[in-house]
Formats: structure tokens, sequence, C-alpha cells
């Protein structure tokens, strides 16, 4: 099918890191069902604030499961602060460009992401100012 | 690389036998029939014998049937000639019909007519009754979707009809995917008007005809020479209107045993689905239903998601979801049975045809299980159902 590129269609039907992890450090989901696409990350974070892993799980189209994928293996190794800086603009660079119509999913591994992180943060007690003003049950726009 | 094409309400393929005469009259019969020399009488006498196997087909008169581009203009078309030769502003339909009716009633509001969209239940259906309550003064026209393209619901049109002539209104149906799938006799009918096209039943794209009996007064609504007795203009498109005709005159030639065929291969294909994977339900009627027409939602996953598996499989399909409609909402038909958005996002329509053959089915039935799963253990929703299965809420 020529709808999406061979990247694309290789993280979709072969995503990465899908599942979850028991006893995570972090836990978010974003998304809602009107639109048609959630996200949920789980992710193990070490005592240096390192990303060692990073599960999720993805109802979506393709491009919401393949932009989910390829965000976990951005995202898996970095510290917190690091991958607070990936954006949907990475997402999309690193699947190799998504169709005008299904940009709005490269979105969603951002925002999951954050929320992940900033049930880490209030379980821990750290601060992220990336995070300031960020609502996970806020509607993203799409 | 196995094929299987499951998409024949979006199209489908062409029948040799109308391939044959379609390059047949490319080459030796592509004349203007509207021309005096010698060609174009023998382009007049081809029209005319295939507007005449046309009519038979479905039980009409030759001069009732009028040629179009397809089935969206027919339906533009049969709204226009209620416009232009009815007095009154009021129009009746539904809120499940194709986007070719649904978009021409919304232009139509634009323009200052009522336009009711009767609601359907469950199962896609209205009734006589709600037709008839929802008439006024100056109804003008009831268009009713015959076969729905989504769901395939079949609606109870003659009972609908009867209401109309009842009445004396107008009355018009998209039989776009019924016709050559149920049986269909216009000459003891109360449709007054009906959009059908020649590429739903294995003929050619962008030929179809508007039946306008011979007692409504048509009114042109596309301008121009004096083809089709004057109300539409154009040069006769003979290839493809032979096409058309040959596709017609094959599906006439068996149609009880297309239908029975088929609807053996869908109840197979929905039966075998729902016995094999939980948490999905039929949309549709189970019965009053199109017989090539499959539409099932499973619960947790997006229908794109499953049609892109398929296709990696081999088989093409289409689905409701959002994401497949390139708007931000399921479909309006899943929608207007009352789905919610979680099961009408994972809508998986599969439409079977003359060239659907029973081992396609079983490969079906053979691959789709398994992508529910592997999608569904993909599925944040799923997850939150397993949980709430083992008590561990």
């Amino acid at each position: 099918m020529a709808m999406y590129n061979d990247k694309v269609m290789d993280h979709f039907m072969n995503p990465r890191n899908v599942g979850e992890i028991e006893n995570p450090d972090g836990v978010g989901e974003v998304g809602n069902i009107r639109c048609g696409d959630i996200m949920k990350i789980y992710l193990r974070i070490n005592e240096d604030e390192v990303i060692e892993d990073i599960k999720f799980r993805t109802f979506g189209c393709g491009s919401a499961v393949a932009s989910s994928s390829i965000a976990t293996e951005l995202i898996k190794g970095k510290t917190v602060k690091e991958a607070l800086k990936i954006t949907n603009k990475d997402v999309l660079r690193e699947l190799g460009g998504l169709p005008v119509i299904k940009v709005h999913c490269s979105v969603l591994a951002e925002q999951a992401l954050k929320a992940a992180v900033l049930d880490y943060a209030t379980k821990t007690g750290k601060h992220y100012e990336e995070l300031d003003g960020f609502n996970p049950e806020e509607e993203h726009e799409h | 690389m196995k094929r299987i094409y499951l998409d024949n309400s979006a199209t489908t393929q062409l029948k040799p036998e109308v391939l044959d005469v379609m390059i047949e009259a490319l080459k030796n019969h592509n004349f203007n029939a509207a021309s005096a020399h010698s060609y174009g009488q023998e382009g007049k006498l081809d029209l005319a014998k295939a507007r005449e196997t046309i009519a038979n087909f479905v039980g009409a008169e030759p001069r009732e049937i009028y040629f179009t581009s397809g089935g969206t203009e027919s339906d533009n078309w049969a709204v226009h000639i209620a416009k232009k030769t009815k007095k009154g502003k009021h129009m009746i339909t539904t809120t499940v019909e194709h986007h070719a009716m649904l978009h021409t009633m919304e232009e139509a509001q634009k323009e200052g007519y009522d336009v009711t969209f009767l609601p359907v239940d469950e199962y896609g259906l209205v009734t006589a009754k709600q037709v008839e309550e929802a008439l006024r003064e100056d109804t003008i026209l009831i268009s009713i979707l015959y076969g729905n393209n989504e769901i395939g619901t079949v609606m109870p049109i003659e009972e609908i009809g009867a209401v109309a002539k009842a009445h004396n209104i107008l009355f018009h149906t998209d039989a776009v995917q019924a016709v050559g799938n149920v049986p269909l006799d216009l000459s003891n009918s109360t449709i007054d008007m009906m959009s059908f096209s020649a590429h739903k039943i294995y003929g050619p794209k962008g030929i179809g005809s508007l039946f306008i009996r011979k007692t409504v007064r048509p009114y042109a609504f596309i301008h121009g020479g004096a083809q089709e007795r004057g109300y539409r203009g154009g040069t006769d498109n003979l290839p493809s209107i032979m096409g058309f005709a040959k596709a017609c005159e094959l599906a006439g030639e068996n149609l009880a045993g297309h239908i029975s065929r088929l609807t053996t291969l869908r109840d197979k294909l929905i039966h075998g689905i729902l016995e094999r994977v939980p948490h999905c339900k039929l949309n549709g009627h189970p019965t009053k239903r199109l017989p090539g027409n499959v539409n099932i939602s499973f619960e947790f996953i997006e229908g794109e998601s499953i049609l892109l598996m398929l296709d990696m499989t081999g088989i093409a399909a289409s689905s409701g979801s959002a994401c497949t409609s390139g708007s931000l909402d399921p479909s309006h038909v899943l929608m207007g049975i009352g789905l919610s958005h979680e099961i009408a996002h994972g809508s998986l329509r599969m439409t079977l045809g003359d060239f659907t053959r029973e081992e396609d089915i079983d490969y079906v039935l053979e691959k789709l299980p398994p992508i529910i799963q592997r999608l569904r253990e993909m599925s944040p929703l799923y997850e939150e159902e397993m949980r709430k299965q083992n008590g561990n809420v």
C-alpha cells in the first residue's frame, strides 16, 4: 500500500517496545476515543534519571502505532530531561514523514511521554520545568 | 501473495464479457450517435439497443432510462428535478444516505429548503410511518437510499413509496448498491426516480443512469445538446453505455443465483468471524441486508490498523473509522445507527462480489482473527478490559 512509506509500515507491522512494565516508575495515557487514538506509556527510570526501559500500548491507526513505536526508540536510554526535548517533529523526521492528514498522530507520543514523566515526578517529588502548564487531561488538538 | 478483493461496494472489477464489448465498441462503434451520416446512425442504433437492454433489466421502458456520469450525478439530478418542477420547500431523506445525496440535500438547505433527515434504528432502517409523519403540505421530494453502501441495510422501499404515492409526492431512491443485488421490477413499483451505476455491477466507471418514470416531468440538470431527449446534454459515451448494457444483461441472466450464492458466502463470513473473535458485533440488519455486505465492529481497536494488516496478507477491505474517512469523526452511517465512537472506529467492511470464492472466505477467516488479537494486545483499551475481567481494576 502506498499510503505510508516503508519505514512507517515497518514500525506499524513490527512495533518496538510494545507491552507494559510491572511496577513502572511512571505511567501516562493521553488521547481520546472520539478522535480515535490513545497512547499509554510505561517508564522504568534509574537513579540517574535515565529512562532505562519504555513500553507502550496504542489504540489508533497505522501512523499512530508507527509514531508510538519510533518515539519509544528515540526515548529509550535518554535522561528524562533529554527525552522531554523530543517533539513530534523528531518523530516525523525519523519516520520519513506522514501523510498530511496523519501528522496529528505524531503528537501523541510527545504528549504521552510528558504524562508518564509527570506521573514519575509526582511520585518522586521531582520538578521538571518542561512540564509546567502541561495537563494530560486536556484534550489535545486534533 | 494472494490477492483477495473484498471492496466490491467501492467498485467492482470489469467482467471479461463487458471488457470485450467495450474494446469492440472503442474499436468499431466509437461514433457520435447524434451525427446524421451512416456512422452516426450505427451509433444511434447501438445506443437504442443498450438503452433497451438496461431498461429490460430494471423493468423500465427505454425512454425512462437517462444516461448520466454515474450515481452521484443521478442523485444531484433527482433533487434538481424536484426543485425545478414542484412547488414547495420541504424534502425528506435519512441520516444514512450516501454523501451524493446527503451533501446535495445540505446544499438545498443553504438555498432555503427545509430538509428532514429521518433518524434510523439500530439496524439502519427507517419506516414508512416515520416518512408519513414527516410529510408536510409543501413536501416535494422523498429520497431514501435503497441499500446502504456501508452497512448493507436494505430499506422497505416499496412501503415508503406507497406513502409517497398516496400523498402524490415525488419518490426517489439511490439504488446504486441495490441494483443487481436485490430483485427489482420498476414496472411494478412505487419508485418515481432511481439512481444506479455501472461500476457497481461489473461495468465501467463514469456511466450510470437516472430512471425517470414517464409520468414524472424531467428537467435538465446538465444543459447542452439534444441527447437524452434534450434533458442531459453531452455526447453519448457509447463504449461505456454498451459496457453498462452488457453488465446489466449479465446481471439479469442469473440474479437469483448471484443473490443466493453471495448471501451464503456473506453469512459464512459473518458467522465465522462472530464465532472466532470475541468482543465484536455485526453492523446493519442480519437479514434485510445486501447479499455481499459484511460490516463488523471490533472493540478496543481501530479500523485503519485492521485494514493495513489485512492488506499485508493480500486482503482488500474498508473501514468507517475517522482515520480512513479523512475526517475527525467516524462515518455518519455508523454514528447514525447509534454506535459509540469506540465501536465505530473499530469497524471493518468487507463487500463480496461475483469474483469472490469460498476459499477466499476461508482465507479471511484464517487471517483475520490473529490480526484482531495482535492489535488488541497493542491496545491500552484492551489492557483495561483484561484487568477488569481479571478482577484487578
